[in-house]
């Protein structure tokens, strides 16, 4: 190649990308389609999750059919839109989040997750270097779960137009035979299972805006559940009802399982797992545990004679090490949740009505 | 939890309840009906609820519910003047949390917000006084509410903007007095109440000597009592040891918290800056003589109704609702006719179902209601009517 020719080339090499964002805030440009967006998305994006699928740009990640096909009937499929304020908190971010979440989404049906999409709605003058911490978290969380992020979408919205940041996910995974795992599918006599402590992740949130200096110490609890629902399967494949005790908490959770299976569910107060600094904050803000927002934590309803052995497996698992049995599932009141609480009385616990703390997911 | 689970022992809770059914049985009354009693206070039907006491009680007692949610009561007309401040186009409208589902007659003012009305909710009025400095080219207007309970924060709070300086602070002043509407109660002609649980936090500010009159007078005992569930079984206790021994006096079971004279800075704080109206409307229960509470002509510039000009329409309750006889204790919240029906925690038709504290939310939240037989016997019994 001619010395005149190299030269043309490496100029048009440097006009076509240049791989690396300019300036610390994103601006309209980055959303353009042009050249900024494409530094963005090499600097970035492909900065942080490369991988075979992604890294060729195309359109559509392009997923091999022989992937979805191991003993495997269905596929899952879902998608989760993360608008957490503020973006960093103690215990994750935004980014970790909306990985962990989609994860939980598809786990929480007995799938293993596979590949998840990352779509970014940026607010113009956010900062590139947080865009970058928030990047490298969702990788570092994908990995951690076994998933890898393999397309994705960036816009970016004029200052006003939206709060900063605001991340969709959705996921793909497939779901074992045999494996039927639903909200209408509890029995009288099953155990109620949480994995650990409630309330953390609403906790922390409400401690990191900082509205009512509060000394706290309180971590979210956000963790990726694919691995011990993996576990919890291996050990009793008729898990009846699973699912993430995410916004409106354990509460909401147990009302959608008593509402679908038409039974009752109930809570025995003294043993749910809940922090002492947690319990603390809710009697000084007049929270209800029950209702606070959870982004690692699962109720399961299982048979009561697979109870003992499940719970076993999963105080073994790194995310249910403090797994505890919380209650049970009777006949009747039908369609509603029942707390037996510590005083020795009891109540209803109904659905959560309206918010009780906003933009906490 | 220390400080906290002391007043939650289970133990404890059992060996007063072996006491009050002991008593109970000592009571000619119970032999013909129930025991009625009142809790005053929005505070200790949430904590009876929240803690099943209701169920762990006799048969033979009765809680009545009474009218001491400030949220419960505020009149609709109220709400609506609140929401045409908070419409106003320079103004931050500042509120508790609770009372932004609050239905006006129109809309409330958590829908005034989605619309664009700007009002931020907070913890302490001296939020809305720290808004106020920095946002100087804005009135902050803080919707006051509550009994004495929160009317020293409200003083205090005027006297800390008068002695900043800061002039684009004021208040919708909606506070309202416990003890004119004890009386109102107590004069009602269908009353059957035997006692009250009193209410603890604003006796903390008042004391125990404005409730003399109701021993006195009505010859019906009071103990004012502490918000923990153990506090409460303690203050039933307290009523049923009156009535078997015959007396009927004003005891205070929250004597931790509650001085006998009250809190004089508190109250200092209070006379300063309020005033009693000479008459104000309750939700419920209608227009009561000095229950209302207004800012002193003295602070007239921190007065919101002064500076800003309010519709002040009287919205009637909906016909339909039967709060009043609710909060008397004439019928149980879910013998009124539209309870879980055409008024549910959702869609408050009345003032009871609007707040956590209102008896009929509470009964709708926590109570074992089985609603789909109440409504067959409701209509089974309209049947037959017809």
């Amino acid at each position: 190649m001619s010395a005149s020719a190299d030269k043309i080339k490496r100029q048009s090499n440097i006009r076509c990308r240049s791989g690396k964002v300019r300036g610390d805030i994103i601006t309209l440009a980055h959303g353009s389609g042009g050249k900024a967006m494409r530094d963005l998305i090499d600097d970035v994006f492909l900065g942080s999750f490369a991988n075979d699928y992604l890294t060729p740009l195309e359109d559509q990640a392009r997923l091999v059919m022989h992937d979805f096909n191991h003993k495997s009937d269905r596929l899952a499929f879902t998608t989760d839109s993360y608008v957490v304020d503020p973006l960093f908190f103690p215990g994750g971010n935004i980014g970790t989040l909306a990985v962990n979440g989609t994860v939980n989404d598809l786990a929480v049906g007995g799938a293993k997750p596979l590949y998840l999409s990352c779509s970014c709605i940026i607010e113009e003058g956010f900062s590139v270097e947080s865009l970058r911490t928030i990047a490298s978290a969702m990788q570092a969380a994908a990995e951690k779960a076994g998933v890898s992020i393999v397309t994705g979408d960036t816009k970016v919205v004029p200052r006003g137009a939206a709060d900063k940041l605001f991340i969709n996910t959705a996921g793909i995974g497939i779901i074992p035979e045999k494996i039927n795992i639903a909200a209408d599918n509890a029995k009288a006599g099953d155990v109620i299972i949480s994995n650990g402590y409630i309330g953390d992740h609403g906790a922390a949130i409400v401690d990191a805006r900082g509205d009512f200096a509060l000394e706290n110490t309180i971590e979210s609890d956000c963790q990726a559940l694919n691995g011990l629902i993996e576990r919890m399967i291996d050990v009793c494949p008729e898990i009846h009802c699973l699912r993430d005790a995410t916004r409106g908490g354990i509460a909401t959770v147990l009302n959608e399982f008593a509402q679908a299976s038409d039974l009752c569910m109930v809570l025995d107060e003294t043993s749910i797992p809940i922090r002492e600094d947690v319990r603390g904050m809710c009697e000084i803000l007049g929270l209800d545990p029950l209702y606070l927002a959870n982004e690692g934590k699962l109720i399961a309803i299982v048979p009561g004679k697979h109870a003992e052995s499940l719970l076993t497996a999963m105080r073994q698992h790194p995310a249910g090490q403090d797994s505890a049995i919380i209650g049970e599932v009777k006949a009747s009141p039908n369609g509603v949740v029942v707390l037996s609480t510590f005083f020795g009385g009891e109540r209803i616990v109904d659905m959560l009505l309206g918010e009780q703390l906003p933009r906490i997911c | 939890m220390k400080y906290v689970d002391e007043f939650r022992d289970p133990k404890k809770a059992k060996f007063l309840i072996n006491d009050i059914n002991l008593l109970v049985e000592q009571i000619d009354i119970c032999k013909q009906r129930p025991l009625q009693i009142m809790e005053v206070c929005g505070g200790h039907t949430h904590t009876i609820f929240r803690y099943g006491i209701e169920q762990m009680l006799p048969d033979t007692i009765e809680m009545i519910h009474g009218p001491g949610c400030p949220v419960c009561v505020l009149p609709m007309g109220r709400v609506d003047d609140c929401i045409a401040l908070a419409e106003h186009p320079n103004v931050i409208f500042t509120t508790f949390g609770d009372a932004m589902r609050v239905p006006g007659s129109k809309k409330s003012l958590l829908q005034a917000k989605a619309e664009g009305a700007d009002i931020r909710m907070i913890y302490s009025p001296l939020d809305a006084l720290d808004i106020a400095k920095e946002n100087p080219d804005k009135q902050v207007i803080f919707f006051a509410i509550g009994f004495e309970t929160t009317m020293p924060s409200t003083a205090l709070t005027v006297l800390a903007a008068e002695k900043a300086g800061i002039k684009n602070f004021s208040l919708f002043c909606n506070h309202i007095t416990i003890v004119p509407t004890i009386k109102a109660i107590l004069d009602s002609p269908e009353l059957l109440l035997d006692g009250f649980v009193g209410p603890g936090h604003v006796s903390m500010v008042i004391g125990n000597k404005p409730y003399e009159f109701i021993s006195k007078h009505y010859k019906k005992p009071l103990v004012v009592a502490g918000f923990e569930p153990l506090d409460i079984l303690q203050s039933i206790w307290m009523l049923l040891k009156q009535i078997t021994e015959g007396r009927c006096e004003v005891e205070n079971q929250y004597q931790r918290i509650v001085p006998e004279e009250g809190n004089k800075e508190a109250l200092d704080a209070i006379n300063k800056v309020f005033e009693l109206r000479e008459f104000f409307e309750w939700r419920g229960l209608g227009s009561i003589d000095h229950s209302g509470i207004r800012v002193t002509e003295a602070y007239a510039q921190y007065d919101a109704e002064k500076i800003f000009s309010v519709p002040n329409l009287k919205i009637a309750d909906p016909k339909a609702c039967q709060c009043g006889e609710v909060l008397k204790g004439v019928i149980k919240p879910w013998e009124c006719k539209v309870f879980g029906t055409a008024c549910t925690p959702e869609i408050p038709l009345g003032a009871l179902m609007v707040s956590s504290e209102g008896a009929c939310a509470a009964y709708f939240n926590y109570g074992r209601i089985d609603l789909t037989k109440l409504i067959a016997e409701r209509e089974a019994k309209a049947e037959v009517s017809t």
